[in-house]
């Protein structure tokens, strides 16, 4: 694993001031400016490519708005409800116990961002920036188990949780995630691009570990922080199969596994599927919204490589 | 020299390295230890044997379940190599609102599979928007059962998967991206190169190791898919089962009266070998062409 730098960066390169307005003068443009036509295509294609990616997010949020006295299935699709309401969003809490698990899956997300935020950061600052015997083998069993997909070891984990005595609880759900091998590798990564050097002029100045992680280290690593923190919360989240195998009880879902539940068991009007749906995706997307700078800014630093 | 106590490092380490032990290491080993017993969901079980893997070898389902997978690596692989490629180069350039394009085209990515999954379940209905339309538009005289066809279904899983990871795997190659060499496109446009050839000629070569590594990413999840094809299937797994994947079956086992823990870590160790296989040829691959 590299650290990604893109020192070409557009923004990060001065502009060679002499060559690229002579270059505009002669018709050609310069590799960083697109000519008029370039630009309305790759905006044709950008706006093409969101309708793909965005539509049947909007059109899902159209239906749940969608009157129950709108026609929902007539051949020619209307994006905009006719007669808007908001109460299929009261139906579904009162179809299923929704707010509750809702509540559920961020008590879980909570428990997995927080460890992982912690063991994880605690972990790479131990594995790149202090020297310790059996380090490396430390390291490659952490990098060992990448490999495997994690639906192997299913079954063997619910074992494991079942014997702890934690089957069928939130917090069996929460725990086996609340540390994970990739987040602590990524930790690694972000650590080990800091120089050497300023760890030894802090030694110099006295400074113990603790004081070096708190003051030195996480301030640097803020950015690939942000990615494990924003990745722990989705995969938190949205998680599906590991809460349906540990929790069996329908009081304790979480919002996936209520969902699938409420399709299953009621689904008879799409309007109440759509806006449990839209309860279930809203949150995330304002959470991804709201932190997306630091996703991307961490994308730049290689937090996201494999 | 060190500058701190022999234990320190160790402190910091143990809270990580116990989740590694007891939800990572242990769990591989019991799975290879539990295929040989029949432990039932609620607890118990006996050493049976090879039982587990004879049985193996005449589940339909799981016939079933290796040659979906096997279709849907074939099919994954080829668009989600390009394609997401592709939207990388589209939204590298720094144009006014592409941090928007950017954060929108990863929408489906953040967004849960169970979501989405219902969100294409409702526009694939009989009488949801594709039929719908293609009904107005006089392509199709009926509804076509996406939902309800063995093959439709497996297709429609398919299509949610690749239109999920497009984000996914964009933000990869963008990464990468930053990394090929400006200098050579900027002598390659002087020179009059296409802006084909130079996607030919410069990006692809300069991004072949993130290529290889999206490719294993992609073969691995597409063998482990579950919760698009369940959620489509209805929970069913389709047409008499045929429709299920490996890891719907495993999950179908290990739940209920009828459950057996023992036969889903027989098809856990199944699932396994499946991954590593092309995770192995796409690695030698690799090394191959490090090598030329």
């Amino acid at each position: 694993m590299s650290i990604v730098t893109d020192p070409a960066r557009p923004v990060a390169v001065p502009e060679a001031s002499g060559t690229a307005p002579r270059r505009r003068k002669r018709g050609t443009f310069g590799f960083n400016s697109l000519s008029p036509t370039e630009k309305v295509v790759r905006y044709v294609l950008l706006v093409f490519v969101l309708l793909i990616t965005i539509g049947p997010f909007l059109w899902q949020l159209s239906t749940s708005l969608k009157g129950s006295g709108e026609d929902i299935y007539t051949r020619i699709p209307r994006l905009l409800p006719s007669q808007p309401t908001l109460s299929h969003y009261g139906e579904v809490a009162d179809t299923i116990p929704v707010w509750d698990y809702m509540r559920n899956s961020l008590q879980v997300a909570v428990l997995v961002v927080g460890g992982n935020i912690i063991g994880s950061s605690l972990a790479g600052f131990a594995l790149s920036r202090l020297q310790f015997k059996f380090r490396r083998i430390v390291l490659g069993l952490f990098l060992a188990t990448l490999v495997l997909p994690g639906e192997v070891t299913i079954i063997s984990q619910y074992v494991t949780v079942r014997e702890l005595g934690l089957a069928n609880t939130l917090f069996g759900v929460a725990l086996p995630g609340m540390i994970g091998a990739l987040n602590v590798l990524l930790m690694y990564n972000a650590f080990r691009s800091l120089p050497v050097e300023v760890d030894q002029a802090a030694i110099v100045d006295g400074a113990n570990v603790w004081q070096r992680f708190v003051h030195i280290g996480l301030p640097s690593v803020r950015g690939t922080l942000s990615v494990v923190a924003i990745f722990a919360f989705i995969g938190a989240w949205d998680d599906f199969l590991w809460p349906l195998i540990v929790l069996t009880d329908p009081d304790k879902y979480t919002l996936t596994v209520g969902l699938q539940y409420l399709s299953g068991t009621f689904s008879n009007d799409p309007r109440l599927i759509a806006a449990g749906t839209m309860i279930a995706f809203i949150p995330i997307v304002i959470v991804f919204a709201t932190l997306q700078r630091f996703f991307f800014k961490g994308v730049e630093e290689g937090a996201v490589k494999g | 020299m060190r500058y701190h106590r022999w234990f320190t490092p160790w402190v910091l380490v143990i809270p990580a390295l116990t989740w590694l032990l007891v939800f990572n290491l242990w769990p591989s080993i019991n799975t290879v230890i539990l295929s040989f017993t029949n432990a039932k969901p609620i607890g118990g079980g006996t050493f049976v044997g090879l039982k587990n893997f004879e049985a193996l070898l005449h589940d339909e389902q799981l016939r079933w379940a290796l040659l979906n997978s096997v279709i849907y690596m074939v099919v994954c692989l080829p668009f989600l190599t390009i394609l997401p490629l592709l939207l990388a180069v589209l939204v590298e350039k720094k144009l006014p609102g592409i941090t928007f394009f950017r954060t929108a085209f990863y929408t489906p990515v953040v967004a849960s599979a169970v979501v989405v999954a219902l969100i294409w379940q409702w526009i694939l209905d009989d009488r949801g928007l594709v039929n719908g339309l293609a009904e107005k538009l006089g392509v199709i005289s009926g509804p076509l059962p996406f939902l309800s066809d063995q093959w439709l279904l497996l297709f429609s899983a398919i299509s949610l998967t690749i239109w999920k990871g497009l984000g996914y795997y964009m933000i990869i190659y963008l990464a990468a991206l930053g990394n090929v060499g400006r200098e050579l496109h900027e002598a390659a446009a002087v020179d009059g190169a296409s802006t084909y050839r130079r996607f030919v000629h410069i990006t692809i070569p300069g991004v072949r190791g993130t290529m290889i590594l999206i490719s294993i990413l992609i073969s691995v999840s597409a063998l482990r898919v579950f919760s698009e094809l369940f959620i489509l299937s209805g929970g069913k797994g389709g047409p008499g089962g045929r429709d299920n994947s490996v890891v719907m079956l495993i999950q179908q086992y290990s739940q209920g009266f009828e459950g057996n823990l023992g036969y889903a870590s027989a098809l856990s160790i199944v699932l396994f070998f499946v991954t590593v296989v092309p995770m192995l040829l796409l690695a030698r691959m690799n090394r191959k062409a490090a090598d030329a």
